[in-house]
C-alpha cells in the first residue's frame, strides 16, 4: 500500500495545486454559472427562483438574440476565410525559396503580438464610418479619407455602422491580426513535406496543380484542421475587438452574444447574462470538443 | 531528488491552504460612533476619474478634509463608459459583500435595483439629525423617497433637456440665435437652413446620448404628463400619440451626423458644436462645464435653449451618495455624507462640475450664468425624471429601451421600436 502511495503520491501532490485552482476557477464557476442560468435574477433584487430553462428558451427566441447569433455566423465565415485564404497566400509565396523569406516572416507575424485592445484603438479610427460625400465629410478621416484620397473614393463605406454586415467590418482588423499566426501554422505544414514526394511525383508526370491537388493539399488537412479550430473558437469568443472599436457596447449593430452578455451583465440581469454565458460555452465547445477526441484518437495510432 | 520534489510539492499544497483560509474577517466598525468623532480611512467609490468631474471631486474633497482633519479621504474612483465600468466593479463588490464606505449612484429608479437587493442604509434619520429635509427642495425628497424613506444624498443636479449651439454657425444659416425655436416643427425648419448652408444640424454621438435625444423628443412631443406616463403605465406605448413622437425621432435623427456611432463619448459631439462643424447639440447641461473649460463664451461662442417644446420643463438627473450595508466605516461614510449635503460642500462641488446644488441654502453668487439659469428653472419648473440616466426606469428596463433605440438608428422602422419599447415596458412595469 505504502508503495504504490510513495508511486503516485508525489506525482499527485505536484498536481494538486493546478488541480485545486482549475477546479474551482474553472469548473466550479461553470457549474455556478449554469445555476445561476437557470434562476429568475434579471435584476439586482436578489432572487433564487428555479425557472428551468425558460431563460434559454426566452432569448433564443428573442429577435435580439437571434441577430446577434447571426452576427456571430457573418463574423466567423468572414474571419475564417480571410484568415485561411491570406495565411495560405502568404505560406505559399515564402515556401517558395525567396529573397527575404526571414524579413517577410516577421513582417506578417508582427500583428499578432498586438494585443486586439491596442490595435482596437486605432482601428477604432480607421473604420470611421464619415464619408467625404456625406454632410461634414470634410471631417472624415481613416480608410475612407485614404480612399478618397487615392483616386478610390466610390469603395468608402460606413465599415461597422451598417446594420446588415456591419460586422464583417469587425472581421478586417482581426484578419490583420492573425493571418500570420496561420501563415506560420501552413508554414510549418509546407516544410513538413519531404522534398522527395514531390520530386517523386514530378518524375511520374505531375503538373504543378496535381501535384497541390493530390501531394500537398491532403499533407495539409491536419494542420488547416488546427487553423480553422483555432481562429474559429477566438471568432466565438471575440470579445475585446469589438469592445475597443465601438465605443459603446450596447450598439445594436455590432451586437454579438459576448458583448450581448456584458450588456445583461451591466444591467444586472445577471440570469440572462448567464444563460448567453453558457450558450457560448456549448458553441465553443461544439468546436473543440471532436477536436480533442480527434487528435487524441490520432495520437493512440 | 524525488524526496526533494515531494517536499516542494507538500510546501505548495499547504502554502494553497493557508491563502485560502486567509483574506476573511475584519469586523465592521461600531456604526454607533458620531460622525464628529469618526476617525480611519473612508473609502468613496465613483466615476468621476478625469475632467471637470473629477475636478468637482477634489473640491469637495478639500471641503471635506477641512471639515473632518482626523479622516483620510480614500478615492475609490474607477473611470470608464459613464459609469458603466465603475457599475460592474461595484456590483461584484456589493455581491462579495465588502462594499466602499460610500458609493455614487444616480437618484431615482436605478437605486431602486440597490434598495431591492437590501445593499443600502436607510439614512432618513441622517436628514433628520442634519436637517437636510428642509434643506432640499420638496420635489427632490419626494423622488428619492422609496417607502417613506430616504437612501441617499444627492450632490449636484443635471438637467438633459438643453441645446447648445453654435453661435455664428446660426447666423451664417440665417437662424436667429436669440430666438431659439420653441417646437419640434419650428427646430425642424431652422435645422433645414442649416443643412442648406452645408453644416451637419444636430451632432449626437453613442447609444447613450441617442436614447437621451429619443427621452426629449418624446417629452416635446407628448408634453410632461405623455412622457411621466410612459414609465408608470398611464401612457399606452402602443398609441398614436407615440408613434407620432417616434416619427419626430427619426425625423430628428435624419439631421445629425452620419459618424454617430464612433464617436467615442458625449464630448467628441459637443465638441463639432464648439469646432463650428455643427450647429446644436443636445446635452445634459455637464457641456457647460466643457465649454468652460475650452474657454468659450456663452453668447458669443455658444448659446443654450431648452429642447424645443420643452420650455418650463426641467428633465432631471442627479447624483447621489449612499451608505452601503456592511460599510467598513459607517461613522466616516456619515461624515462624508454631511459634507455632501452641507452648503459648503455643493458649492465647492458644483462650481467647478457644472451642475447645480441640490441643497437650496448653498451660495451661488460667484457661479456661471447658465448655472444661474438653471437654478432659476430647477425652482419654478416642471420636473420630469430622465431615462437615459436611470432616474426614470430601472437599468434593466433602460438597457433594452436602448437596444432597441441604438437599432432603430440602424434600420428606421418605426413599428419595430414602438413594439419592442412596448414589450419591455410591459415586461418591467409593476
Amino acid at each position: 500500500m505504502l508503495r504504490r502511495v510513495k508511486h503516485w503520491g508525489p506525482g499527485l501532490l505536484l498536481l494538486a495545486p493546478t488541480i485545486i485552482l482549475v477546479g474551482v476557477f474553472v469548473y466550479w464557476l461553470i457549474i455556478e454559472n449554469f445555476r445561476v442560468s437557470l434562476t429568475n435574477q434579471h435584476t439586482a433584487r436578489p432572487s433564487d427562483k428555479y425557472v428551468g430553462f425558460e431563460n434559454y428558451t426566452n432569448l433564443l427566441a428573442d429577435p435580439n438574440f437571434q441577430h446577434s447569433l447571426w452576427n456571430l455566423l457573418i463574423l466567423t465565415i468572414v474571419f475564417l476565410g480571410g484568415t485561411l485564404i491570406f495565411g495560405f497566400l502568404w505560406a505559399w509565396m515564402l515556401d517558395k525559396p525567396a529573397k527575404g523569406e526571414g524579413f517577410f516572416r516577421a513582417v506578417y507575424l508582427f500583428p499578432m503580438s498586438v494585443s486586439f485592445i491596442a490595435s482596437g484603438v486605432v482601428w477604432r479610427w480607421l473604420l470611421s464610418s464619415l464619408q467625404t460625400d456625406q454632410p461634414g465629410g470634410e471631417r472624415t478621416t481613416g480608410l475612407n479619407r485614404l480612399l478618397d484620397s487615392v483616386g478610390l473614393g466610390f469603395m468608402q463605406n460606413d465599415w461597422w455602422s451598417n446594420p446588415t454586415w456591419g460586422i464583417a467590418a469587425i472581421a478586417v482588423p482581426a484578419i490583420w491580426q492573425l493571418s500570420g499566426y496561420v501563415m506560420a501554422l501552413f508554414l510549418a505544414g509546407f516544410r513538413g513535406i519531404p522534398e522527395e514526394l514531390r520530386e517523386a511525383a514530378r518524375i511520374d508526370g505531375c503538373s504543378e496543380w496535381k501535384l497541390y491537388r493530390h501531394v500537398i493539399f491532403p499533407q495539409l488537412n491536419p494542420v488547416m484542421l488546427s487553423a480553422v479550430i483555432i481562429i474559429g473558437h477566438m471568432s466565438l469568443k471575440l470579445f475585446d475587438l469589438i469592445r475597443a472599436i465601438v465605443p459603446d457596447a450596447n450598439t445594436y449593430d455590432v451586437q454579438v452574444p459576448a458583448t450581448m452578455m456584458w450588456v445583461k451583465y451591466i444591467g444586472s440581469d445577471y440570469a440572462d447574462a448567464a444563460a448567453i454565458g453558457m450558450i457560448l460555452l456549448v458553441l465553443v465547445a461544439l468546436v473543440v470538443v471532436p477536436y480533442l477526441m480527434y487528435t487524441s484518437r490520432a495520437e493512440k495510432r | 531528488m524525488r524526496r526533494s520534489l515531494t517536499l516542494i510539492a507538500a510546501a505548495a499544497t499547504l502554502g494553497l491552504t493557508l491563502a485560502g483560509c486567509g483574506g476573511s474577517g475584519q469586523a465592521p466598525a461600531e456604526s454607533a460612533a458620531p460622525a464628529s468623532e469618526a476617525t480611519g480611512e473612508v473609502g468613496v467609490f465613483t466615476w468621476w476619474a478625469d475632467g471637470s468631474e473629477k475636478a468637482g471631486l477634489d473640491a469637495l474633497v478639500d471641503v471635506f478634509k477641512a471639515d473632518y482633519p482626523n479622516l483620510t479621504f480614500d478615492n475609490l474612483a474607477v473611470a470608464g463608459g459613464a459609469g458603466s465600468q465603475a457599475k460592474s466593479v461595484l456590483a461584484a463588490q456589493l455581491k462579495a459583500g465588502t462594499p466602499p464606505d460610500s458609493f455614487q449612484a444616480h437618484a431615482g429608479a436605478e437605486l431602486q435595483d440597490y434598495i431591492d437587493a437590501d445593499q443600502l442604509e436607510d439614512l432618513t434619520a441622517f436628514y433628520t439629525e442634519n436637517k437636510l429635509t428642509d434643506q432640499f427642495p420638496k420635489d427632490l425628497i419626494d423622488r428619492l423617497t422609496v417607502d417613506g424613506k430616504i437612501y441617499s444624498v444627492p450632490s449636484n443636479i443635471h438637467r438633459s433637456n438643453v441645446v447648445w449651439a453654435n453661435v455664428e454657425v446660426l447666423e451664417k444659416a440665417g437662424v436667429d440665435p436669440n430666438k431659439p425655436a420653441d417646437s419640434l416643427e419650428g427646430w425642424f425648419a431652422d435645422m433645414d437652413k442649416i443643412k442648406a448652408s452645408g453644416k451637419t444640424p444636430l451632432a449626437v454621438a453613442g447609444t447613450w446620448t441617442q436614447t437621451q435625444l429619443f427621452e426629449n423628443v418624446l417629452l416635446s412631443s407628448l408634453g410632461v404628463d405623455g412622457y411621466n406616463g410612459l414609465w408608470d403605465g398611464q401612457t399606452d406605448w402602443k398609441g398614436a400619440e407615440v408613434t407620432k413622437a417616434i416619427e419626430a425621432y427619426k425625423k430628428t435623427l435624419s439631421y445629425t451626423n452620419s459618424d454617430r456611432d464612433s464617436l467615442s463619448d458625449w464630448a467628441p459631439a459637443t465638441q463639432l458644436v464648439e469646432d463650428g462643424a455643427a450647429a446644436y447639440n443636445l446635452m445634459g447641461d455637464w457641456a457647460e462645464a466643457k465649454f468652460a473649460q475650452d474657454g468659450k463664451k456663452a453668447g458669443t461662442d455658444y448659446s443654450y435653449f431648452p429642447m424645443p417644446g420643452t420650455a418650463g420643463v426641467f428633465n432631471f438627473l442627479a447624483d447621489s451618495f449612499t451608505l452601503p450595508v456592511g460599510a467598513p466605516n459607517p461613522a466616516g461614510a456619515k461624515a462624508w455624507l454631511s459634507t455632501i449635503g452641507s452648503a459648503e460642500g455643493q458649492t465647492a462641488f458644483n462650481k467647478v462640475k457644472g451642475s447645480i446644488p441640490a441643497n437650496t441654502t448653498a451660495k451661488t453668487d460667484d457661479f456661471s450664468e447658465y448655472q444661474k439659469s438653471a437654478i432659476k428653472d430647477f425652482s419654478q419648473d416642471k420636473i420630469v425624471s430622465s431615462l437615459a440616466h436611470g432616474a426614470a426606469v430601472p437599468v434593466a428596463w433602460l438597457n433594452e429601451l436602448s437596444t432597441a433605440v441604438s437599432k432603430f438608428g440602424g434600420d428606421g422602422n418605426v413599428a419595430a421600436l414602438q413594439d419592442s419599447a412596448a414589450a419591455t415596458a410591459e415586461k418591467f412595469a409593476k
